[in-house]
């Protein structure tokens, strides 16, 4: 083995500091620098005027990191180009997401839980400089504006960096509340300001958690009991300890790694081990088990979600009643950073480093299984190469604290592809029942909508809610209540409030977990299972009332002037009613989820042999006041993309308690010749701003599947839509 | 005891000969822009030039290196083409994630510097190997065809 040169923490953190004009986007420093001015936790400015962002929210490529800098630098005025970012340490009581209570980056939450915040934190620490800037020249504070990281006396030109202003600054009283900027005066809010973490991403510099690299550090990867539910029986590794750069095997109760100098001894030693698994209860279960399980369970009532008026009454006296199933099977995230996480324990700490939405659960699941107290457990996280909720989950961190415990020395633990898609923590499965009445004239009288599906909710609240005072207040009383009644609000979420004028709505929730199969948030979370559901099945009402699907939607709009517009946009950009190919067609879809308005139409060519192609997808959005519109648009063009992927392709399928899938061979990504054309449109808004990171992934599924329905008068009412076309083409 | 020439410095290892370039790059030289995204020749993240050719450095056995010139994405921008690509990548605002994106400027360095003027076909050829999860393709393709106008 060639030595290797040591790089030690100081340079890391020296290349991190050179790169990205001067971000740091690598290691968080474990002892920040003394720095006379830290008004909050977000902004640090040292005496050479440099000024620190501490993101507490995570860059999975959402574009975060970009949006919060631009909502402190506005109100601190400074330029974006002047900042150095740093990760923040897992702390809930600094660093909570305020619509969760927890410090997490997910739920399209990042601009809607701080725009106000962070505007708030970088405007007092600019009325602070203002006021030592006022207190040095004894002159009033009123006479005086900060601009571009300096604070200038008007009537006389002076001037003086923040950097010269910081000790006195430190000394003054934070003030309680600072006035915000009028919007008309926004100079960063509203730009399409350059993303703060491209350069690093286009010349191989930027750090995910992946690119660790420690002294001494060790490479394992691990397979764990390939059915659910499974453990270990015995392993025979004597093959794989005689491998080159094997250094341990290390033996857990339902899983084994094998540790060495670099990850391809790691997996040749893997494939080198004889391994006999107890298979356990599950080594029966497929798909079509948990299927019917789940298709038996919506025959009975649900916890209810939403009733108004009479439903049932109005179902049974409408001029027409039409019932359909709906099926979305189990997806796995399939970040392209694989799931790794990299671990030093010793008797006096523990230091993760890894790339995660969830900081403070990463160091609490440390924490429990090191015996530290949490103050020991440091979490240092990085860029993550894809979140999409796979790192909302800390299964992998759990892992590698099993596997780091048992080894001397840092470990970077990392999942092959196929442990990374076979042990993932799934989207659920979820069976709905859905029926409408509708009036002479076909519009809809009745309406009622049953869920059934795995609780990610129930989970999650049962680690949360009975302790954590901080997530009761954050989430609100109704969560908590919702939660002791047995309602997943993220399941029904997009099928309890569609936009459209139901003057008789039902909707149930039943929960019915699959044994064995862990269950998690996927992206877009519970509209990208309701709106699918809810947009297919207006359009078939549409269908069925023999309407135009733009013109049905748009008559049940009134009370949704938003939505309605957002609807017409798409339609005039997309061109509908203009005709196209034979065997193509449109199909639109309509979202108000994440506090957004999103409105898609898809254009779909289904070739004479059933194979689906997407064309084109047009795209409306009002999301409210905007922070940066060119994330705005890329995270729509990416949502579609991956919404699309999911529609054609996406399903993660059981047979002997095993997941199917392996790779990308058998789990297929969309690729840049399959991808449509994509046009994104703005609306314009001084709102409250909505989510973006995930409705355009909920919105585009039942778009592609109306406009096959148009294409081919095919209904598909159970995803991924596959070869479904095959068979009747 | 296999001499490799990577980025024009030549690094003396004691690998396995089957040993794969990825990990040789990642694991024992330190290079860790070159991306692990699934070990199969299926997504692309682990694009490197061997002589000026892309290649999945994931499926490459160190042995078909020895003799030849690797460069990677931290040297890329020191050839005309990687360095036009890596400023329309710039321009476009094509990174999201980022994780895929040194195997997808790889392949399109690549592709310029075969075709410098590449059509939508070219580009589909080129670069259909490489997944992106966040699904930044439309970027890939306007960056790609504006490094090429560059």
């Amino acid at each position: 083995m060639a030595r290797e040169p040591r790089v030690s923490r100081r340079e890391f953190l020296s290349i991190g500091a050179t790169v990205g004009g001067g971000l740091l986007l690598g290691f968080e420093l474990p002892a920040p620098p003394a720095s006379p001015f830290s008004p909050n936790a977000f902004i640090r400015i040292d005496r050479d005027g440099r000024v620190t962002l501490i993101m507490h929210k995570v860059e999975m490529g959402q574009g975060t990191y970009t949006s919060m800098s631009m909502l402190l630098a506005e109100e601190l005025e400074v330029d974006l180009g002047d900042v150095r970012l740093e990760h923040a340490p897992a702390d809930d009581a600094r660093y909570a997401e305020p619509l969760f209570g927890v410090q997490e980056t997910g739920g399209s939450t990042s601009v809607r839980g701080n725009w106000e915040p962070l505007r708030r934190a970088g405007a007092s620490a600019r009325s602070l400089l203002v006021a030592a800037a006022a207190a040095t020249w004894s002159v009033d504070p009123a006479s005086c504006h900060a601009a571009r990281g300096s604070v200038i006396h008007d009537p006389t030109n002076r001037s003086l960096g923040y950097g010269a202003l910081v000790d006195k600054a430190a000394t003054l009283r934070v003030p309680s509340r600072v006035p915000l900027k009028d919007p008309k005066d926004f100079k960063l809010i509203g730009t399409p300001a350059k993303r703060v973490d491209a350069p690093a991403k286009v010349d191989g510099t930027a750090q995910f958690g992946i690119d660790v690299r420690l002294a001494g550090m060790k490479v394992a990867t691990v397979a764990a009991c390939p059915v659910f539910g499974g453990k270990l029986a015995s392993v025979d590794d004597a093959k794989a300890k005689a491998i080159p750069g094997v250094r341990q095997i290390v033996r857990l109760e339902d899983a084994v790694a094998v540790v060495a100098d670099h990850m391809w001894a790691a997996k040749q030693g893997l494939a080198a081990l004889d391994i006999r698994w107890d298979d356990g209860p599950n080594a029966g279960l497929a798909t079509a088990d948990i299927v019917r399980a789940l298709a038996e369970a919506s025959q009975k009532p649900g916890v209810v979600a939403r009733a108004e008026g009479d439903a049932a009454a109005a179902l049974a006296g409408a001029d027409r009643k039409i019932e359909a199933v709906y099926e979305l099977p189990f997806l796995a995230h399939a970040t392209l950073e694989p799931v790794n996480c990299t671990v030093h324990v010793r008797p006096d700490g523990c230091d993760l480093w890894l790339g995660t939405q969830v900081p403070t659960f990463t160091q609490t699941a440390a924490a429990k299984l090191t015996g530290l107290p949490r103050g020991k457990v440091r979490v240092h996280n990085h860029l993550l190469g894809g979140g999409f909720g796979r790192r909302l989950e800390v299964d992998f961190v759990v892992r590698a604290v099993q596997i780091a415990k048992q080894v001397s020395g840092p470990v970077k633990v990392v999942w092959t592809r196929e442990e990374d898609i076979q042990h993932d923590m799934y989207r659920p499965y979820y069976y709905d029942r859905i029926a409408a009445g509708l009036d002479a004239g076909g519009k809809p009288v009745a309406w009622t909508h049953r869920v059934t599906g795995s609780s990610i909710m129930a989970r999650v609240a049962s680690e949360l809610f009975p302790k954590n005072l901080r997530v009761i207040r954050a989430l609100g009383l109704h969560q908590l209540m919702a939660s002791i009644k047995g309602l997943d609000t993220d399941a029904v979420e997009g099928a309890v409030e569609p936009p459209y004028d139901l003057p008789n709505i039902r909707v149930e929730y039943v929960r019915q977990e699959p044994p064995g199969i862990p269950t998690a948030f996927w992206r877009g979370v519970g509209p990208t299972h309701s709106i699918f559901v809810v947009e297919s099945f207006i359009d078939e009402l549409a269908a069925a009332a023999r309407q135009d699907p733009v013109a049905y939607r748009r008559a049940l709009l009134d009370r949704s002037p938003r939505a309605k517009a957002v609807l017409d946009l798409a339609a005039e950009k997309a061109g509908w009613g203009q005709p196209l190919h034979p065997r193509s067609a449109r199909g639109v879809a309509l979202l108000h989820a994440f506090g957004s308005y999103i409105a898609q139409v898809a254009e779909v060519a289904v070739s004479p042999q059933g194979d689906v192609r997407v064309t084109r997808v047009v795209c409306a959005v009002d999301c409210g006041t905007i922070v940066n519109p060119d994330t705005v648009k890329a995270q729509m063009e990416g949502g579609i993309v991956f919404g699309v992927t999911g529609a054609l392709f996406g399903e993660i399928t059981i047979k002997g308690g095993r997941v199917e899938q392996h790779n990308f061979n058998d789990y297929r990504m969309l690729r840049i010749n399959e991808a449509p054309v994509i046009e994104v449109h703005l609306v314009p808004s001084t709102e409250t701003p909505g989510g973006v990171g995930e409705p355009g992934t909920s919105c585009v599924m039942p778009a592609v599947a109306n406009a096959i329905f148009a294409a081919t008068g095919t209904r598909i009412r159970k995803l991924p839509v596959k070869d479904q076309l095959r068979a009747v083409s | 005891m296999i001499t490799l020439r990577v980025n024009g410095t030549l690094h003396t290892v004691d690998v396995p000969l089957d040993m794969p370039v990825l990990w040789v790059l990642r694991d024992v030289i330190g290079l860790t822009g070159t991306k692990f995204g699934c070990g199969m020749a299926l997504c692309g993240a682990c694009t490197v030039h061997l002589d000026g050719r892309p290649i999945r450095s994931c499926v490459t056995p160190v042995s078909a290196a020895t003799g030849k010139s690797i460069t990677t994405i931290e040297a890329v921008g020191e050839t005309p083409s990687g360095k036009r690509a890596q400023q329309a990548w710039l321009d476009v605002e094509v990174v999201q994630c980022g994780y895929c994106q040194s195997g997808q400027i790889m392949a399109a360095a690549a592709l310029l510097a075969a075709k410098p003027r590449p059509t939508d076909a070219d580009i589909d050829a080129a670069m259909a190997g490489n997944i992106c999860r966040c699904g930044t393709y439309s970027r890939i393709r306007a960056a790609i065809k504006r490094a090429a106008a560059g």
